[in-house]
């Protein structure tokens, strides 16, 4: 049987593209797995008890990375406590109060400027604010850096998530005679409550691999401290320091560190999908 | 079904033996410049259903929405004239919203229950007009499901997410949930379109159940569903307010040719 040529010529030009669209695909996934593969292979062997018992250790000695885990896990939740009430407030405002008022659409604007701002930026800024008036670099500095890096995330996600709520769900609860901040508090919250979760746990995987803000605010410790106006080790930073380093027990618990981050920032993506994604309540 | 048998030709000035409940007065509504209702005139009497009926886009949800002022959240929608509510004047500014929507309730075209459960989705609006003990307010939630005719299906499970319910079932929901504040008038804007024949049929008899409690202004496509259960048809065409009546002028013997292509399906 004969193919039309017109037919011919668009099989070969569909089946070019095809070739085309998968080479560059292919060719993007292997970096990811690259990447993926040499953090597994090389931090799987420095996994052990002491990783997760002992603190940073000075070269040549064993040691694990447990002030450092300590320190990022208190300077998130910290960067939690300042960014979520004041994003979850900000993306209401702009949700359900400031619309698509000038005062709002600026503040969109702007939110989407901080949201890709370099973390290096922020570091700075609050380098400036925080560490300089206080003379030292400090555990608070550092949760307020990341913060503030969660802040934009939080704002623009539950803005989002409000807005995909019908304004019928509004307009039931103000029908009834309720006022607005309980039905946005009571009702509309209630409907968006996983649009925000989502924002907030992409929130904290976004900012437990920050390193650059870490640097100029928390820096680092070697020793456990649970003093958050001190200076307070932390995974990123730790593992900046290890792997510039020429030691092998250091290169090995940077990778051990990387891994953990890595994997801590996969299960969250992966909670985000099972828990949160069908509409539930309760 | 009690059709209210008279010849007059003026019914919005009928002596009919109930009292009026709310009169609409020369009432334009603006879409930003777009004027969408023309000096509509009408009067809704206590403790009956009134029905708005008319083609798509004619004004009727428009009208239905201007009697709770819920167009107010729209900065661009406006409306001049007057709806008195026992005489008085709804749409005057000093009139106080959280009142007014306490007084008049209003179910949706599609059910809109709240994430919470069933009971919760009608108590919670109680418990912002009443402070109520436990067992009052079982007995009222109870009181305001039975009504809306949903409490044997849901009695066993009234901790469930009101989101599980069918579309039918939600729809009774939110009619129990407005009631149980105990509003005088309620509006119903196409509030069976969403949903099956049974469904509605269990809606309709739940308006003719409760038109002894309350004053019900119910927009619908359906003529049928009209016919059925009103005791006062309006008939809208355009943002004008063609004719209005009771079962026997409007669908029997319209006075105005418009009424009459519309009810026998000329047009629509």
């Amino acid at each position: 049987m004969k193919t039309n040529p017109i037919v011919r010529r668009r099989q070969i030009s569909n089946a070019i593209a095809l070739v085309l669209a998968t080479v560059a695909t292919l060719f993007g996934l292997l970096w990811l797995v690259w990447i993926l593969w040499t953090t597994v292979t090389q931090g799987a062997s420095a996994i052990n008890g002491a990783l997760f018992s002992q603190m940073t250790p000075p070269p040549g000695e064993d040691g694990g990375l447990l002030n450092a885990f300590y320190g990022s896990a208190v300077m998130i939740v910290l960067g939690v406590v300042v960014g979520t009430p004041i994003g979850i407030l900000a993306g209401t405002y702009l949700s359900e109060f400031g619309k698509t008022s000038f005062l709002a659409e600026a503040i969109r604007f702007i939110n989407d400027i901080l949201l890709s701002a370099p973390s290096i930026v922020i570091g700075l800024f609050v380098y400036e604010m925080v560490v300089l008036p206080m003379g030292h670099f400090s555990g608070y500095a550092g949760g307020i850096a990341l913060g503030m890096i969660l802040l934009p995330v939080v704002v623009r996600t539950t803005d989002e998530a409000l807005r995909l709520i019908p304004n019928q769900l509004r307009e039931a609860g103000l029908a009834l005679g309720l006022p607005q901040w309980k039905v946005v508090g009571h009702i509309i919250y209630r409907s968006a409550s996983t649009g925000i979760a989502t924002g907030v746990l992409l929130g904290v995987a976004r900012i437990s691999g920050e390193t650059a803000p870490l640097l100029f605010t928390a820096l680092n410790n070697q020793y456990w401290s649970t003093d958050l106006s001190a200076p307070m080790a932390n995974v990123p930073v730790v593992i900046f320091q290890y792997a510039m380093s020429p030691y092998d027990s250091w290169h090995a618990l940077a990778w051990a560190g990387a891994l953990i981050v890595t994997a801590f920032v996969l299960a969250l993506s992966i909670a985000v999908r099972l828990f949160l994604r069908p509409r539930s309540f309760k | 079904m009690s059709a209210l048998i008279t010849e007059r030709p003026a019914p919005a000035q009928d002596a009919a033996p109930r009292p009026t409940k709310v009169s609409v007065r020369n009432l334009e509504f603006f879409y930003g410049k777009t004027r969408a209702l023309h000096g509509v005139n009408f009067d809704v009497p206590a403790n009956a259903i009134t029905a708005l009926i008319g083609p798509s886009g004619c004004g009727k949800s428009t009208l239905l929405r201007t009697f709770n002022r819920m167009f107010e959240l729209y900065p661009e929608q406006k409306a001049t004239g007057e709806i008195l509510l026992d005489g008085e004047n709804v749409l005057a500014s000093g009139y106080s919203l959280a009142n007014l929507r306490a007084r008049i309730g209003m179910v949706f075209q599609k059910p809109t229950p709240f994430a919470m459960s069933i009971y919760e989705n009608v108590a919670f609006p109680l418990r912002h007009y009443e402070k109520l003990s436990k067992a009052e307010m079982q007995e009222r939630v109870e009181i305001a499901l039975t009504q809306a005719a949903l409490w044997n299906e849901v009695k066993d499970k009234l901790d469930r997410s009101a989101l599980a319910l069918s579309g039918g079932q939600q729809q009774r929901l939110c009619i129990a949930r407005t009631l149980a504040v105990r509003p005088e008038v309620v509006l119903l804007d196409e509030p069976t379109s969403a949903l099956d024949p049974q469904s509605t049929a269990r809606i309709e008899e739940f308006v003719l159940e409760q038109a002894k409690n309350f004053t019900f202004v119910i927009v619908t496509h359906n003529l049928q569903q009209a016919a059925r259960i009103a005791d006062q048809t309006a008939f809208m065409l355009n943002g004008d307010l063609v004719e209005v009546g009771p079962h026997e002028q409007m669908f029997i013997h319209p006075h105005d040719s418009r009424t009459r292509d519309y009810v026998t399906g000329r047009f629509g």
